[in-house]
């Protein structure tokens, strides 16, 4: 464990850069079976009626240092997965674990502990930050809230010495610390809730959409600005995100999640290269190219995303798929719910699906030449 | 031309001492006019001074309650000493030149000495109703909205109960059955039984701003839920609250009048502006209109300087209020 009471200046900086984390491998949070249920509410006693099953049996591992994004269409689950990981929402099943310690059985005392080791970076820079609080409070709140006798942090001068080294950490400067929320652009905002997380010294950062609501020209700061502070603090982020491009430039490993599912996961060369379930290709086939003489061969997905309250039966993505409906529609696509298994691309490439394997480019080019309406709609907007 | 090319340190209206402009370090700040930083409260002022309704509202209403405080001392009216026995259309002592401003009554009693002195019964029934009545509220709803589950339930249902009991009846027998006309009985009827709205506005404004970000933030990184309570959600939440303050204290003036109107409020013996009213009704069709008329104006402007005041305070009270 690192030393609580580190000051943002000492640099725990690995040599090697950039993929110093992927490198060695260890494990640092461990998911196994996570299930997030909420329950629908109805009738005249307010008695639950059904579940909307946001997180659904998901289980993955993250290494020390690494990025791990997380991708998927609005209500999917992403950024619940994240909350119920740093116990903002109680999960309905499964285990955790960070640096082998338990999650989800922490109580009282060793929760408020644990929550210094694993913090949030929220999507709204608005809302993230309390309108009627001085920087100085929002970043110290923190500070005081987990201030024991070893870290000092119980005292005003330790604390607003802290709240200035992370203010300067995040590339404000220290007498922003008097400032109030309305005083600061959205860049800015995005910058004061980072430095609240990582003011605690934590191991694991989620970063809930942290460059989404930004201008363009700022999402790359921010971008650049957490991986150098992943670098300077050792830090380890799981990346929630639905744009493409950004999950590609930051992560280490990618996972797509469906209707609460995780569909399928690999490192993110291989998976951009070489994505293996349908609705991962369909995904990235939407990525829009800068270029603007490229002509892109676009699938597009039929219909909405199913009810997370009744989700579709076997494979949750068999009513929009266009792998299953290019195969013949085979039956077990209905019936079996499929595994996330490795399909031997290569090491940790696993998918969640039946038919993974008769993926290829000619397939996608095949299926995408049977809508040539759409695709020719594309090319014109293009 | 350097001189002409400076950037716009000079503009503002000179508000607040400028600060030399300083390097940028994240980029995006470099067109940023520097003012000194105001604290909230400071903030809260300068918007609410821009409000010009709410200002007069507001002068208005501390006029209201100096008087109300002053009055009773300088000018003490005694409902026995009719003038108009002894001699035709007496003067309030102490009021001698101003005492016939506003007409006599039919005792011969200055109507202005009791618009003033009235003042003092309608301010104590709508400040003291207004605090038990916004404690009561803001720590049911609180509790409710902080809580959830079994024990929200039982406020909420315990809220609709009593919003659905007609309020003029109860108060109509509690004021009569713990009665004698005191205005502190008043104030106790009146405040426990107009907290029920602002309990639920309080509880819907938790429920809402339980889900804000920076609650959850605070959250994740372990403040205690008393404090959140405390320092994220109830000053959040304070704007609404201050304006459906403002609004029970209006009802609650308005109510007395209306209560000791119908003879069920404070004690004939004492002077109110609804007494003034309930006193004159036999005589309006006389043609003495200055008998209502001026009780009646004083119950309406301080209602409305109530309210104006309570609109001013929630856009003052607003951070996200731009400048």
């Amino acid at each position: 464990m690192s030393d609580a009471t580190a000051a943002p200046s000492a640099t725990k900086a690995d040599p090697t850069g950039r993929d110093y984390g992927s490198s060695n491998g260890q494990v640092l949070l461990k998911v196994d079976g996570l299930v997030k249920y909420y329950p629908i509410l109805g009738g005249l006693l307010r008695r639950k009626i059904g579940d909307v099953r946001a997180v659904d049996d998901v289980s993955f591992e993250i290494n020390r240092g690494e990025v791990f994004g997380l991708v998927g269409e609005s209500g999917c689950g992403k950024s619940t997965l994240g909350k119920t990981l740093i116990r903002l929402h109680p999960p309905t099943a499964g285990t955790a674990s960070l640096d082998g310690e338990p999650i989800f059985e922490k109580r009282g005392k060793d929760l408020k502990r644990l929550r210094r080791r694993m913090q949030i970076i929220f999507q709204d820079p608005v809302g993230s930050l309390n309108p009627r609080m001085p920087v100085s409070d929002i970043i110290g709140e923190g500070l005081l809230a987990q201030a024991e006798k070893e870290n000092g942090w119980g005292d005003r001068k330790v604390r607003d010495k802290r709240v200035g080294d992370f203010l300067e950490a995040v590339g404000l400067r220290r007498d922003y610390a008097r400032r109030y929320p309305h005083e600061f652009s959205g860049g800015q905002r995005q910058r004061i809730g980072i430095a609240r997380a990582l003011a605690l010294d934590p191991q694991f950062v989620v970063c809930d959409e942290p460059v989404s609501a930004l201008d363009v020209s700022i999402q790359s700061q921010i971008l650049n600005l957490l991986l150098d502070l992943r670098r300077e603090f050792n830090l380890t982020y799981l990346f929630v995100a639905h744009n493409l491009s950004v999950v590609q430039y930051i992560s280490d490993q990618v996972a797509v999640m469906y209707l609460g599912r995780i569909v399928e996961v690999a490192d993110v060369q291989r998976l951009y290269s070489e994505p293996r379930h349908p609705y991962t290709v369909a995904l990235l086939s939407a990525v829009p190219d800068p270029d603007p003489r490229v002509r892109k061969k676009r699938l597009v997905l039929k219909g909405d995303v199913p009810s997370p309250a009744a989700p579709p039966s076997g494979c949750r993505f068999h009513t929009r798929c266009w792998l299953r409906e290019h195969l013949g529609n085979p039956e077990n696509c209905v019936t079996d719910d499929p595994a996330l298994r490795e399909i031997g691309t290569a090491a940790g490439h696993r998918v969640a699906c039946h038919y993974a394997e008769r993926v290829s480019d000619a397939v996608v080019e095949r299926a995408a030449a049977l809508q040539p309406a759409i695709v020719a709609d594309v090319a014109e907007e293009v | 031309m350097a001189e002409t090319m400076r950037p716009a340190e000079t503009t503002e209206l000179g508000v607040g001492p400028l600060v030399p402009p300083q390097l940028p370090l994240a980029g995006e700040e470099d067109f940023e006019i520097q003012l000194e930083s105001l604290n909230q409260w400071q903030l809260a002022w300068r918007r609410f001074k821009r409000h010009r309704l709410a200002l007069i509202g507001s002068v208005a209403f501390g006029l209201i309650v100096l008087i109300a405080i002053v009055a009773p001392i300088l000018w003490p009216y005694d409902v026995t000493d009719i003038p108009g026995a002894k001699t035709y259309g007496g003067d309030a002592p102490g009021l001698a030149p101003l005492s016939r401003l506003f007409g006599t009554d039919f005792g011969g009693r200055s109507v202005l000495q009791q618009v003033l002195v009235g003042a003092r019964i309608s301010v104590e029934v709508g400040v003291f109703t207004m605090l038990i009545a916004a404690s009561l509220g803001v720590a049911v709803g609180s509790i409710a909205g902080y809580f959830g589950g079994m024990i929200d339930g039982f406020l909420m249902r315990f809220v609709d109960l009593l919003l659905a009991i007609p309020f003029l009846f109860v108060i109509l027998v509690a004021a009569r059955f713990f009665g004698g006309g005191d205005v502190v009985t008043l104030i106790l009827i009146f405040g426990l039984l107009s907290w029920p709205g602002l309990a639920r506005l309080v509880r819907a404004m938790f429920l809402s701003l339980r889900e804000m970000d920076f609650v959850q933030a605070a959250r994740a990184v372990g403040v205690s839920d008393l404090r959140i309570a405390f320092r994220h959600i109830l000053p959040n939440a304070l704007g609404p609250i201050v304006v459906s303050a403002t609004l029970i204290m209006a009802n609650a003036i308005v109510l007395e009048a209306f209560v000791s109107f119908l003879n069920f409020g404070i004690r004939a013996t004492d002077v109110s502006w609804g007494n003034a009213l309930s006193n004159s009704q036999g005589y309006l069709l006389n043609g003495n209109w200055w008998w209502p008329f001026f009780p009646g104006m004083a119950i309406a402007i301080s209602v409305i300087s109530v309210n104006f005041m309570g609109d001013g305070l929630r856009d003052a009270l607003d951070p996200r209020a731009r400048e």
